[in-house]
């Protein structure tokens, strides 16, 4: 899990991570910005900027297999915990750091890592 | 408890001993064997064939590497790079080495390829009797080096030999700016490919280059100058003389077969090998490659060494225990000099009947020739311009009748605009039209590390959109890679490429493990790791072979499939409902326009499949715009039945012969939905007019006179446009359903995921198609309609999630948290959660 304790930007809590189906994304507004926050089938947690650098096509509705995006406009590939392309040179995505709370909820930073 | 693992040596670090052991481990052999291989040459494996292209300097050393000494180690492969192999006891089952170090082995696999023949003639070695400097083989990368070497301080070469080696050394010394003499006892150059009239037409080519061919000329002597060591020139036996400054003698090659003859294994030209590759007497005992007799014949070229390869592989491995090698079939595609060359079966009339057809064009070097038996291809030669070679060599592979006129397939393209080779294009020209890729930039990912079209095609997203230009992409790459730099991705015989089994394995193992869900199959065959892109192909099989009971996990489907509509290139769907045989009603119509005017439709479109297309639909209105509509889902948005398109058919057509309307209303009916490899695009037409096309549909039913209906598959109108196959010709419109149903159930189960009818007929062949779909040849006539009837009773129109979403946000656009805070709930010092708004405008 990323380590969200030591930063000035509060902590945002985005509601229960069921809101998410296991191995899918969603998108959330979060003070205007959108937010592309995915829940792999393994219990991972990533977020990262809504839409891909190369058409703008909408991540969230992307294939999700371990930590890799497929987008679903044009295949391109991303790696979520990194942010960073695979096999394509688009620019990387850019990432927020995201986790669990205890009580199961999806929290996250809005800094950008 | 692990089982213990067998000891494999295999001798040889060639094409063909290298190969055998990535095959073997890509088939999982590593829990089955410890691997041993010995190697002459103190390198990992490289590409014996790209030797020429390192000699003239287009390629560096390191470029022609196959697997490196690191690969070796990485897949836990003991080598014994530079040691060679002494003694072979295959009574004791042990190898020793130079170095006098024995291996036991369990099995054992000799290939110990070629050397260079090296002809009697004198002057090899100088007065002192050491081997006079400036006299070269050329086999191996340190010939190669050596040849460099020496030539940077000569001016001329002499090539004794003028088969396809030598023309290639020739080639390379040509380009490092000598003047090159080819040396030739035959009468012509490259006999074993060529006949007479092939040869002379190539020496002219050649000669027009700058190379000097001398033919029908026996080496004497290499002469040099007395007690200084080095080359002067050549003697022949006729008197006559060369002056050179260096000499490469390839004069053909002879198997190495040494060791297998002091071991007592039965050898001839090469070692004699069966069915299953063994060697007569001795099971444990394997041998593949040039040194390998099989049936007679010793075969040298990559290809049948590949295909033994993987015979061998298969047994070893238990993969397929009982496979067996029957011969290959020889056809080779080349480039002599840069001269295309392509070569198949027999070069000449062999029996009284067999016919020859010959085409020349000798200033521009071209000539064909075919060698016609019975109806059948039985060899062709295609110098100068090989691209009939395609069609050639598949109606050689398959031994299919080449109809009336023969000398068609000699001009594949003659018509109005022949298309040229792809080769022939200069390096900006766009190859993938769907992603703008040039042939400069796939060469470039090719000659820098990308060997395979898999990752060609990855590395450039060539071939990636609609596919139709991934044959140029391959011919491409193996004009820059040369024909054995080529190496088959062996995730191209995957299903999926993130689980390593072909389809019918991969079936197997599911049904025998009761995998019914996409995250059970990357658990129990993928050892654990998901592959996001192999999620909506395995979605499909599953849902093929369980039918109702598989367990849908909706992050396996394509959002397509997730939200039963089609994401347009803003994020927005396209939304078409069913008209079934594209036959509407004021009223249907009516609805539809209101639909379309409340929900604000970016366009309203009329599609090629005659139906309606509401553009611009945020994914949050999908189940309001369903509702309002009230009609079924039109799957325009899936690998499913799409549609039937119909014309008007003999209700109101003067020219109608059959009900077409009617019959494409009932195909769609009972159809509708139904899951397959790829898109079906169906079409009915009341008469040979075929106003609907339907000769170019995957499916279609076409009505002839006298009541009756011919049945095509395989048809096609999209990136490729296909005619398709006539299956059979039926009476009723029940027997057209029937015999249609019965075709999808055998494509679903056989077809490669995201494989196009075209692609499965054409692959299958529609004799094969026929037989099992019409004939029942097979005998699974009745279960394929029984498979059919329950896919078609498991239907549910997928629209009615509407009213019953599988997950209360499965269409939520964006989950819209309103506004930062800073509060807590107070228990743990964190904000608490705020209501979750479904928010349908956003974007």
């Amino acid at each position: 899990m990323p380590e969200l304790t030591r930063s000035e930007t509060p902590l945002r809590n985005l509601g229960p991570v069921d809101q998410i189906p296991p191995g899918e994304g969603r998108v959330f507004a979060i003070d205007g910005r959108n937010v592309a926050v995915f829940r792999s089938r393994d219990g991972r947690l990533f977020a990262t900027e809504d839409t891909c650098p190369h058409r703008q096509g909408p991540l969230a509705d992307g294939l999700l297999g371990g930590s890799v995006l497929v987008c679903p406009l044009h295949g391109f590939k991303f790696d979520l915990a990194t942010g960073r392309p695979a096999g394509n040179d688009c620019r990387a995505l850019t990432t927020y750091p995201v986790a669990l709370s205890s009580r199961g909820d999806i929290e996250l930073r809005l800094d950008p890592r | 408890m692990k089982k213990e693992r067998s000891r494999l040596v295999v001798i040889g670090n060639g094409m063909a001993g290298a190969r055998l052991v990535e095959e073997l481990l890509a088939r999982g052999g590593g829990d089955r064997f410890t691997v041993t291989v010995f190697g002459d040459e103190p390198y990992g494996n490289y590409n014996r064939i790209l030797l020429s292209s390192v000699l003239a300097g287009s390629h560096e050393p390191g470029d022609i590497f196959i697997n490196p000494l690191a690969w070796y180690e990485a897949n836990c492969v003991a080598l014994r790079a530079g040691v060679r192999v002494a003694a072979v006891d295959p009574v004791r089952k042990v190898v020793t080495a130079a170095d006098g170090t024995a291996e036991p082995y369990d099995k054992l696999v000799i290939a110990t390829g070629s050397a260079p023949f090296i002809p009697r003639i004198a002057g090899l070695e100088d007065a002192a009797g050491r081997s006079r400097e400036g006299i070269f083989a050329f086999r191996t990368l340190d010939d190669c080096s050596a040849i460099t070497a020496y030539a940077a301080r000569c001016r001329s070469a002499a090539v004794i030999g003028g088969g396809l080696l030598g023309l290639e050394a020739a080639r390379g010394l040509l380009e490092r700016g000598l003047t090159v003499h080819v040396v030739h006892l035959m009468g012509h150059l490259m006999e074993l490919q060529l006949d007479a009239r092939g040869g002379a037409i190539l020496r002219q080519k050649l000669e027009g280059m700058g190379l000097q061919v001398h033919l029908g000329k026996s080496t004497r002597e290499v002469v040099g100058e007395d007690g200084k060591g080095g080359v002067t020139g050549l003697r022949f036996e006729d008197g006559g003389t060369l002056e050179c400054d260096m000499v490469v003698v390839a004069a053909g090659i002879r198997p190495n077969v040494a060791l297998a003859r002091e071991a007592g294994l039965l050898v001839e030209r090469g070692i004699v090998v069966e069915d299953d590759l063994s060697c007569p007497g001795y099971p444990d005992v394997h041998a593949i490659g040039e040194c390998a007799q099989h049936r007679g014949r010793v075969y040298g070229l990559v290809a049948p060494l590949w295909e033994q390869a993987e015979v061998l592989a298969n047994r070893l491995s238990g993969r397929e225990p009982r496979a067996s090698y029957t011969g290959s079939k020889v056809s080779t595609k080349l480039k002599v000099m840069g001269v295309e060359l392509a070569v198949m079966g027999i070069r000449e009339r062999l029996e009284a009947g067999d016919e020859e057809i010959t085409y020349e064009d000798p200033s521009r070097g071209v000539y064909k020739k075919l060698v016609v038996r019975d109806g059948r291809l039985a060899g062709a030669v295609l110098l100068g311009d090989a691209s009939a070679a395609p069609v050639l060599l598949q109606s050689f592979d398959r031994g299919q009748d080449i109809g009336p006129d023969p000398a068609e397939l000699l001009f594949p393209s003659s018509g109005a605009s022949a298309p040229r080779s792809v080769l022939d294009l200069p390096d900006d020209a766009q190859i993938c039209n769907c992603n703008g890729v040039s042939k400069g930039r796939i060469a470039y990912s090719a000659r820098n590390g990308c060997r395979s079209l898999q990752a060609v095609c990855g590395a450039t997203r060539a071939g990636t959109g609609c596919g139709g230009c991934r044959r140029d992409v391959q011919a491409i790459l193996q004009d820059v890679l040369g024909e054995g730099g080529l190496i088959e991705d062996p995730a191209v015989h995957y299903y999926v490429p993130g689980v390593p089994l072909a389809k019918p394995d991969l079936v197997r193992e599911i049904r025998r493990l009761g995998l019914r869900s996409v995250s059970s199959v990357f658990a129990a065959l993928a050892g654990g790791r998901e592959d996001a892109a192999s999620k909506p192909g395995l979605a499909s099989l599953l849902k093929t072979i369980w039918a109702g009971e598989y367990e849908d996990e909706r992050d396996a489907r394509f959002i397509n499939d997730r939200v039963h509509a089609n994401i347009q290139k803003d994020g927005t769907f396209s939304v078409v409902p069913r008209i079934y045989g594209g036959v509407t009603t004021p009223g249907e119509l009516r609805r539809i326009a209101d639909v379309a005017e409340r929900h604000q439709a970016r366009m309203i479109k009329i599609t090629g499949g005659q139906r309606i297309d509401l553009l611009g639909i945020p994914k949050a209105r999908l189940p309001q715009v369903w509702r309002e509509l009230g009609m079924p889902s039109g799957h325009a948005y899936t690998k499913a039945f799409r549609t039937c398109k119909t014309c008007v058919g003999s209700d109101f057509c003067r020219y109608g012969v059959g009900d077409s309307t009617a019959l494409g209303i009932a195909i769609e009916r009972r159809f509708q939905g139904i899951e397959s490899p790829h898109k079906m695009k169906l079409a009915t037409a009341g008469c040979p007019r075929n106003c609907s096309e339907a000769t170019t549909k995957d499916l279609g039913a076409v009505a002839i006179e006298g009541g009756r209906w011919e049945l095509y598959v395989g048809g096609a109108a999209g990136s490729r446009v296909r005619k398709g196959d006539l299956l059979c010709v039926v009476e009723a419109h029940e027997e057209v359903l029937r015999l249609m149903g019965r075709f999808m159930q055998y494509y679903r189960e056989n077809g490669k995921y995201l494989e196009r009818t075209y692609d499965f007929v054409e692959r299958i062949g529609i004799e094969k198609v026929r037989a099992v779909v019409v004939q029942d040849e097979e005998g699974i006539a009745a279960r394929l309609d029984a498979a059919m009837e329950a896919a078609v009773d498991a239907y549910a129109d997928p629209w009615g999630e509407a009213n019953d979403p599988v997950h209360p946000l499965q269409f939520a656009q964006v989950l819209v948290r309103p506004r930062a805070s800073g509060q807590g709930d107070g228990r743990d010092g964190r904000e608490a959660p705020e209501e979750q708004v479904v928010a349908g405008e956003v974007r």
